[in-house]
């Protein structure tokens, strides 16, 4: 029998801090083959950062291993020297990291920080060193190698220099890759370009892979084997296809429930959220650690004792659940409590964006700019930006970083003001009409919901006078007790107990903050309300209960939602209109329906195709772009989407803008493309045969 | 967000600081630091109590520390060349440093606040002129601007006070505005703006609180400096006028003599530097403490 690259044994990692030992990772346990890639996913804070530090023996100061043992190739990490460490990492054991930029030295071209790998590991010369690393700069598919070895790190885009880690990583031909959250901070489409790379590094390579993420589609398209971590322990672990389709763990379940798939729908099939929130390591429920939130609790018998891992059949490497009642549950007959929400069909009119355009002038203050005269130029955020929105409708905006969606949101707050083109809310031309120059009541019937928990309330001022403070400011009450009292009646909105108004943001939990955030929005009863990503933040269980409150809400005060988001499986559950934005120009737009289904934009297409989805019975095409977002300063001339464009035509696409065409009214696509060409295209998602409708999670009988 | 998720309703808030400042117990360098600093606190407000003998009160000249005079008392530190009590000095002197100091650094992170504020929140050609007056007066050599402040307006506490202000406000104001440049981003000032709150409410209220914890260290640091400048401002003859105890102007006076009775220059000497010191370290221990999670 072989060796395994890396086997763990009943691993238990804690950190020490003021208030004593706080138990990271409990009882641990994972054994990886060559080649083998597994997952590990989880929200944050659940301890899978952790275990991929202690592979490398490196949990710092405040952290050490308890008890158990980490073997790589046969060896003990745990009893290794300092020296035998060094050795290790970098050479046998590599790590990529969740930020590029920050994992690169931005002093030094990246050649020379390539060639440092096997200079310092093997002890080649240079020339040989950059030889090695240009043949690895091919293989992670970065076009142009001997460009990039000259560049520095800021040069060059994310998606570039996270295939220079990842190139960097596999340099000493280590056997053994951590990947941790290595595509979080990329843009989809360009994710979607790194998922696949990291899907074969297997098979090219030859190296096992640990990989780290949050995002459950993610981990299905990467990995072989799944670990589902919740709060320090493994709870389910076993291959894709059983945990997948045969999930036992009622947190596993719940996750499944919780994020949007493709047979999601608000209406018929709402997301399910996972009560409560996750327990602090010190404060951990007796038994299991999901007991507070799980459904199926039985009191006396899950609280009783710790729970241990079942083993479901006597294979070599089973399914294995950590819940004493996987038996017993019969997961066809669950029904989890959901709100179905009643279909808003629009209303009036409420926004009206016609030819809005906003350029940001760039002033070039060098000497040769200012001898030609061309000094002045221009970075074209908005290009003719035209849509409507109606009463108690959702109406998402979805694009890329840098396609113009929050330089929208800014000028449709009176932050900016438009270059031109008009913006009618509510029968107010507001295009022109900076923050200042509004009245309270139109600043109050249009509100925004930020990205950011941590930064969207004031560290400095409790919860209850930041809200009061808006009630005040739109003058909707003067009386203190009055005031006090809507503070109260908004914090029962968003399900949040009154006496969190004397609390302070850093006493909450992001995603008790998201609702305090919400609360303060809809305080002066807006119109409209801006959500600029208000979920992608927050934990995977968080978010659903998130998004249905927002519905709800919105429901109750009938609404216009305007939902700016990256994320096209949250936008398909959530919005009845999409508009799809690529460097400032609007691509497609229409229903939801229409946007999802043929024909579509070809950088619809690619969107679509770049979502992991976590829905086994759902298959999709695979369309990986090439390149990156050209920069907004110079949009060429023609289609902004050409230079990535997988279906390009020819030169007609470079120099002509593309015209408009109309399959269904109200459904517009700008694109040179034949619409009868576009009808063809088959689409990105399709049911396998042997699904049963979309029916996620799958039981296995 | 660690061990506060789920508290019951807290107590007042006067009693939340007094926990929150009852942290620097964790780090012994800044309870070192606190210790010296309330010891010369003490030391200053009862002076009037503690003092053996009144400070302007002439006795026998040049004594060494320990000469018991009969009827008198002793004279724990020695006398000055003027007969006068060092210890009662040190005292009394004490008084007018701890007033000082921390009036003039308020004074100076008052208006280095305004104009850190301002030129952060502002930027544009607010930012430009600040800084720029702000570059030039930190361009001056400290001491020369000190002095040619007191010559001018002659020596005075108000217009030590102002001096200290004007000399100091500038680097103030640009760690200010190099915390604002950080702040104003935040999705809270974004809210602000959004629901169109004013600059003046958005500076002070939504940005300047969240700014306190590096001013709060910076301020402590900065007492200590201006002690320090006070010390100096009398060794050169331009501190408090005389008779009035001045640890500086007893370093000062004596320093001829400091060869054959080091005790007259040591001890104020040693005073300053202890008081010095108790602030530095103070400001490190907050540092400590509040790096800590």
């Amino acid at each position: 029998m072989t060796v395994p690259i890396l086997e763990i044994k009943d691993l238990c990692l804690s950190y020490f801090t003021r208030a004593g030992e706080i138990p990271a990772v409990v009882d641990f346990n994972l054994t990886l083959n060559e080649g083998e890639t597994a997952g590990l996913v989880g929200e944050s804070g659940c301890g899978k950062s952790t275990v991929a530090l202690a592979i490398m023996n490196y949990l710092g100061d405040n952290g050490g291993i308890v008890g158990g043992s980490i073997k790589f190739k046969g060896r003990d990490i745990v009893t290794m020297s300092t020296e035998e460490l060094r050795r290790l990492r970098g050479a046998d054991i590599a790590m990529v990291y969740q930020e590029p930029m920050a994992a690169l030295n931005p002093s030094m071209t990246i050649g020379r920080q390539l060639a440092e790998v096997p200079i310092c590991h093997e002890g080649v010369d240079m020339a040989t060193a950059l030889k090695r690393a240009e043949e690895l700069l091919d293989a992670v598919r970065l076009p142009d190698a001997k460009r990039i070895l000259a560049a520095y790190p800021h040069q060059i885009s994310g998606g570039q220099q996270q295939r220079v880690v990842i190139a960097m990583a596999l340099l000493s031909k280590p056997s053994l890759l951590l990947l941790d959250e290595p595509t979080t901070a990329l843009d989809v489409t360009v994710e979607a370009g790194i998922v696949e790379l990291i899907a074969d590094l297997g098979r090219d390579f030859g190296t096992s892979n640990l990989y780290i993420s949050h995002n459950l589609g993610l981990i299905r398209e990467t990995c072989d084997r799944v670990f589902v971590m919740y709060s320090g322990e493994v709870v389910e672990e076993g291959s894709i296809d059983e945990v997948f389709q045969a999930t036992r763990h009622p947190y596993t379940t719940g996750l499944f429930s919780a994020i949007p798939m493709p047979g999601s729908d608000k209406y018929d099939r709402p997301l399910v959220p996972i009560r409560g929130q996750l327990p602090l390591p010190h404060k951990r429920p007796p038994g299991c650690n999901f007991g507070p939130r799980c459904d199926h609790f039985v009191e006396g018998r899950c609280d009783a004792r710790r729970i241990p891992l079942d083993r479901l059949s006597g294979a070599a490497r089973p399914h294995a659940v950590r819940c004493i009642r996987w038996e017993e549950i019969d997961w066809a007959e669950y029904q989890p409590t959901q709100e179905v929400i009643e279909p808003m069909p629009p209303g009036e009119r409420v926004l009206r964006v016609e030819a809005m355009q906003k350029y940001y002038e760039v002033t070039d203050r060098s000497l040769i700019a200012v001898l030609r005269g061309r000094n002045v130029r221009y970075v074209k955020a908005n290009e003719s930006l035209s849509f409507d929105a109606r009463r108690q409708q959702t109406v998402a905006i979805v694009g890329e970083s840098g396609c113009g969606k929050s330089t929208f949101a800014k000028v449709l707050m009176g932050l900016e003001t438009a270059t031109e083109g008009r913006i009618r809310f509510n029968g107010d031309e507001i295009a022109d009409l900076p923050v200042e120059q509004r009245s309270a009541e139109q600043i109050g019937s249009l509100q925004m919901v930020f990205q950011n928990p941590n930064e969207t309330l004031n560290p400095s001022h409790t919860i209850g006078s930041q809200i009061a403070r808006v009630i005040k400011k739109f003058g909707i009450e003067k009386d203190p007790k009055k005031i006090e009292e809507r503070v109260f009646k908004l914090l029962d909105t968003v399900k949040l107990p009154r006496d969190f108004a004397r609390r302070r943001p850093r006493q909450l939990s992001g995603g008790q903050k998201q609702r305090v955030g919400i609360a303060r929005a809809f305080a002066g009863n807006p119109a409209m309300v801006i959500a600029d990503e208000p979920v992608s933040a927050l934990d995977v269980s968080v978010q659903a209960a998130v998004t249905q409150l927002l519905m709800e809400i919105q429901r109750d005060h009938g609404t216009t939602l305007l939902f700016i988001s990256h994320d096209l499986s949250v936008v398909r559950y959530l919005a009845d209109r999409i508009v799809v934005m690529y460097l400032g120009q609007i691509m497609e737009q229409g229903t939801t329906d229409e946007v999802f289904s043929p024909p579509y934009h070809p950088y619809t297409e690619a969107l679509l195709s770049a979502v992991p989805i976590a829905d086994t019975s759902f298959e999709k095409r695979r369309i990986v772009l090439e390149g990156d977002l050209p920069s907004a300063l110079d949009t060429p001339a023609g289609c902004p989407f050409a230079s990535r464009c997988p279906r390009k035509l020819g030169d007609i696409c470079d120099t002509t803008p593309p015209p408009i065409v109309e399959p269904a009214p109200g459904h517009r696509i700008a694109c040179h493309i034949p619409l009868a060409e576009l009808q063809a295209v088959p689409p990105v998602f399709s049911q396998k045969d042997d699904g049963d409708g979309g029916d996620a999670p799958v039981v296995a009988a | 967000m660690t061990d506060n998720a789920v508290r019951p309703a807290r107590p007042s808030r006067l009693m939340q600081y007094l926990r929150r400042a009852a942290l620097i117990r964790e780090s012994w360098i800044g309870s070192i630091g606190l210790g010296i600093i309330v010891f010369w606190v003490a030391m200053a407000l009862l002076a009037p109590l503690l003092a053996p003998f009144p400070p302007n009160a002439q006795y026998v000249p040049f004594m060494a520390p320990g000469f018991e005079m009969p009827q008198t008392g002793i004279f724990w530190l020695g006398t000055d060349h003027l007969g006068r009590d060092i210890l009662s000095r040190l005292m009394w002197g004490a008084r007018t440093v701890l007033f000082y100091a921390p009036l003039a650094t308020v004074c100076a992170y008052a208006v280095g606040i305004v104009m850190g504020l301002a030129a952060g929140y502002k930027r544009g050609w607010v930012d430009d002129l600040l800084s720029r007056v702000a570059d030039l007066i930190l361009s001056f050599p400290i001491l020369v601007l000190y002095v040619v402040i007191i010559t001018t307006f002659g020596a005075s506490g108000v217009n030590i006070v102002l001096a200290v202000t004007f000399a100091s406000a500038p680097g103030i104001m640009r760690i200010v505005r190099g915390l604002v440049l950080d702040l104003r981003n935040r999705d809270y000032v974004a809210a602000a703006q959004t629901r169109g709150e004013s600059s003046l409410y958005i500076m002070f209220i939504e940005i300047l609180p969240n700014a306190r914890g590096p001013l709060i260290v910076d301020a402590c640091l900065r007492v200590g400096y201006v002690i320090i400048t006070i010390g100096v401002l009398g060794f050169l003859g331009l501190g408090l006028p005389p008779p009035d105890p001045d640890w500086g102007s007893m370093v000062n006076e004596t320093r001829g003599m400091a060869m054959t009775f080091p005790h007259m220059t040591i001890f104020p000497c040693i005073a300053i530097s202890s008081l010095v010191l108790g602030f530095n370290l103070l400001a490190d221990g907050l540092r400590e403490v509040s790096l800590r999670d």
